[in-house]
């Protein structure tokens, strides 16, 4: 028993942040209908910026305590996130905004291609470990370990994604958002600037991968420039298992396929008798990427997409 | 390239010179008649640059002849590669500086260096450029799951191949006349680990994690049977791939048999963040890896998770090495620390120039069979060759991490 609940806090640690980038690729396939492949990458960016400012704050003043060098981290890496996704929604999206609907899509695997090697440029194509700065004390619950970082990303996780559903529900901008959403001319006839919103939903999803890219580093130890591209292919596959376009959906696809993940790679073994094993980890977010398209493809929660009235 | 590719139409030998190009002329010369003078010889000229390449030239007395090396330049082994590398190129700048003279011309050796990004898909492409390229020799590959498949290349077009650090019994197996290494195998290495692990660690349960890489798997299956043997019960047998970093799931489920022991079959990157999550779970089972763990980099990424992990590598440790020492200034004076097959891809080197110069010829048809009668006193060792290719005599050491530094526990030295 004690190992199913390990494997359950291991799944929804991994769940939320899958459920954090998936926020990003749902906000902007609901206004825009692109599936923005760039978002893994940018998720990347942030856990490399971070690092990099952590590494230097790490060796120049090693007396600070390791939360608010990691805060420090996150301040820089936030901003650097935003200022990227909207760099890349101006230079790379918004020319295409009426072109068919293949062009912005091979445009975002370009960008996606272009974040990787710059940072390959960069920081060279190396491993760069995570300076050990954090506390790092265990507890344990009727059996499981669970430590405080893992404590700290489920907390920190779940209150963002709270944030965004106040911002989203409760704000002016929210309401613009949706709207925008729901269907792009009538919005702007309403008087909504829909520039203005596509670039905010840009920000804000490029705000949340910023602090999932962190956490993933944190969580593992380490980060490297190829990181961005399999932690975004699940991200997606979790956001189409939960309603492609819908906030909840994308946070339930996250949390659930990390579970998923997580159980299934641990008693797969059990349920084969050996035939398959625990390195088919990374199929199953694959795997349920198809069956949800083929069985249910508008999702768990339903998709809630652009309508073309 | 068009006139490799012809050249392959017409069955000859791509290797030095205008060779292959004649039957290029001719198709090039016909096909103008259809596509017009000036295409025509535009291609002539195209398929005469592209059939120059890299091919070594002569100028006056001196002969350039290319010695390739393939390891992994780019990815998470990029440090293990380049350190393979340059150990390499170590080697290749002293005989050059020293001088060397082969059929009585004087030779210039040059380094032609691959990355294979240990990927055994990518290990073949290169492995096909070399022999392309007219190497006399490779150096390579790193990996066991690089090295074997790039194997049956070098054998086809008999170029020898020594590999510094491919350790998975298969690579010899395979029966390749042109296939040595100057490391240990994993038969070795596997059955010292394994009773170590029971005898000396006195872990009675066992669980085992391989990468599912051909040195990863071919090492844990040499563990468990030697760990079997001597007593041990292996409780979980888990996988992963070679390019994860998340272990929770395994590690949450081999934690539910409560193991005295984990051994881990893969490289560095990997280990590294398996033994963070380790103790993260809480788990008080002793760690031990192989010689894809056993790297200063392991100790960099795993921090302070690291101390008390144990790990074998083949040979011995480079201070007990007859040249360890001076290899090691030498080396770190010009490329800095010493990751941990350098000195025996400096050794690999210098045997197959030894070869050479017995054979007085740089040609491999003509040296290759002076191979199997190396008797090398290399930096890492005495170096002689069984029958298969690989290393009569190897030893096998074992080291633990104290104080964040690899320390050396014991060396134990096969009968062979």
């Amino acid at each position: 028993m004690d190992i199913f609940l390990q494997q359950l806090i291991n799944g929804l640690v991994l769940g939320s942040v899958y459920a954090l980038v998936a926020l990003g690729y749902t906000m902007v396939y609901g206004i825009l209908e692109l599936i923005n492949f760039a978002h893994g990458e940018i998720t990347m960016m942030g856990a490399m910026v971070a690092l990099a400012v952590i590494g230097a704050l790490a060796v120049a003043a090693p007396g600070l305590p390791g939360v608010l060098i990691l805060g420090a981290g996150l301040a820089v890496a936030i901003p650097a996130c935003m200022t990227l996704g909207l760099l890349i929604e101006r230079v790379a999206y918004r020319p295409l905004r009426h072109a068919p609907r293949l062009a912005p899509l091979i445009t975002a695997i370009g960008v996606s291609i272009i974040l990787q090697n710059i940072a390959m440029l960069i920081w060279g194509k190396q491993y760069i470990p995570f300076p050990a700065i954090l506390p790092e004390d265990r507890h344990t619950i009727y059996g499981a370990s669970i430590t405080d970082v893992q404590i700290a990303i489920l907390l920190l996780a779940t209150s963002i994604m709270l944030m965004l559903i106040l911002v989203v529900q409760k704000t002016r901008l929210g309401r613009a958002m949706r709207a925008t959403a729901q269907s792009r001319q009538v919005a702007s006839l309403m008087g909504v600037d829909v520039n203005r919103v596509i670039a905010s939903t840009f920000v804000i999803g490029s705000a949340l991968a910023a602090v999932a890219g962190v956490m993933v580093s944190v969580y593992y130890g380490l980060a490297h420039y190829y990181m961005g591209f399999l932690l975004g292919l699940k991200a997606f596959s979790a956001a189409v298992l939960g309603g492609i376009g819908n906030l909840g959906g994308a946070m339930l696809g996250g949390l659930l396929l990390g579970l998923i993940e997580s159980l299934g790679a641990g008693y797969i073994g059990d349920l084969t008798g050996g035939f398959l094993g625990s390195h088919y980890q990374d199929v199953f977010a694959f795997f349920v990427l198809i069956a949800v398209l083929v069985f249910r493809p508008q999702g768990l929660l339903g998709a809630r997409v652009v309508e073309r009235a | 390239m068009m006139s490799a590719l012809y050249c392959l139409a017409f069955g000859k030998a791509g290797r030095g010179g205008l060779c292959g190009i004649n039957p290029a002329f001719r198709l090039i010369a016909e096909k103008s008649e259809m596509t017009g003078h000036r295409l025509a010889w535009v291609m002539v000229a195209t398929a005469l640059v592209a059939g120059c390449g890299d091919k070594p030239q002569q100028n006056g007395d001196k002969q350039g002849v290319l010695i390739g090396q393939a390891s992994p330049l780019t990815g998470p082994q990029a440090h293990l590669g380049k350190d393979n590398e340059n150990g390499a190129r170590l080697a290749l700048d002293e005989i050059n500086a020293a001088g060397l003279t082969l059929g009585g011309k004087k030779i210039v050796l040059e380094l032609k260096s691959e990355d294979d990004a240990a990927d055994p898909k990518t290990a073949t492409t290169v492995a096909q450029k070399l022999v392309d390229e007219g190497v006399a020799g490779v150096i390579g590959h790193l990996n066991s799951g690089a090295t074997i498949p790039a194997s049956k290349i070098y054998s086809d077009n008999g170029i020898p191949q020594i590999s510094p650090s491919a350790t998975a019994v298969a690579y010899t197996a395979s029966g390749f006349k042109t296939a040595y290494r100057v490391m240990t195998n994993d038969a070795q290495q596997g059955s010292v680990l394994g009773q170590y692990a029971v005898t000396k660690l006195g872990a009675k349960k066992i669980a085992i994690i391989d990468d599912r890489t051909a040195y990863g798997q071919g090492l844990a299956d040499e563990v468990e049977k030697a760990a079997k043997a001597a007593g041990g019960e292996v409780v979980a047998r888990e996988y992963t791939s070679d390019r994860s970093t998340d272990f929770m799931a395994i590690l949450t489920s081999i934690k539910g048999k409560a193991p005295d022991l984990v051994f881990f079959g893969g490289m560095d990157p990997q280990a590294a963040p398996m033994i963070k999550q380790l103790k993260q779970l809480g788990m008080q089972a002793k760690f031990l890896g192989g010689d894809g763990a056993q790297t200063p980099k392991f100790i960099e990424l795993a921090g302070a998770d690291g101390e008390g992990a144990l790990a074998s590598n083949p040979g011995l440790p480079l201070d007990a090495m007859p040249g360890g020492s001076a290899f090691k200034a030498k080396f770190e004076a010009k490329y800095g620390k010493i990751q941990n097959y350098s000195p025996y891809a400096y050794d690999a080197m210098h045997v197959l120039v030894e070869a050479m110069k017995r054979a007085d010829s740089s040609d491999p048809a003509k040296y290759l069979a002076e191979l199997p009668k190396t008797d090398y006193q290399g930096v890492t060792g005495r170096i002689r060759f069984d029958a298969k290719g690989d290393i009569t005599g190897g030893a096998v050491t074992l080291y633990q991490v104290k104080n964040g530094k690899w320390q050396t526990l014991e060396t134990v030295q096969s009968g062979k």
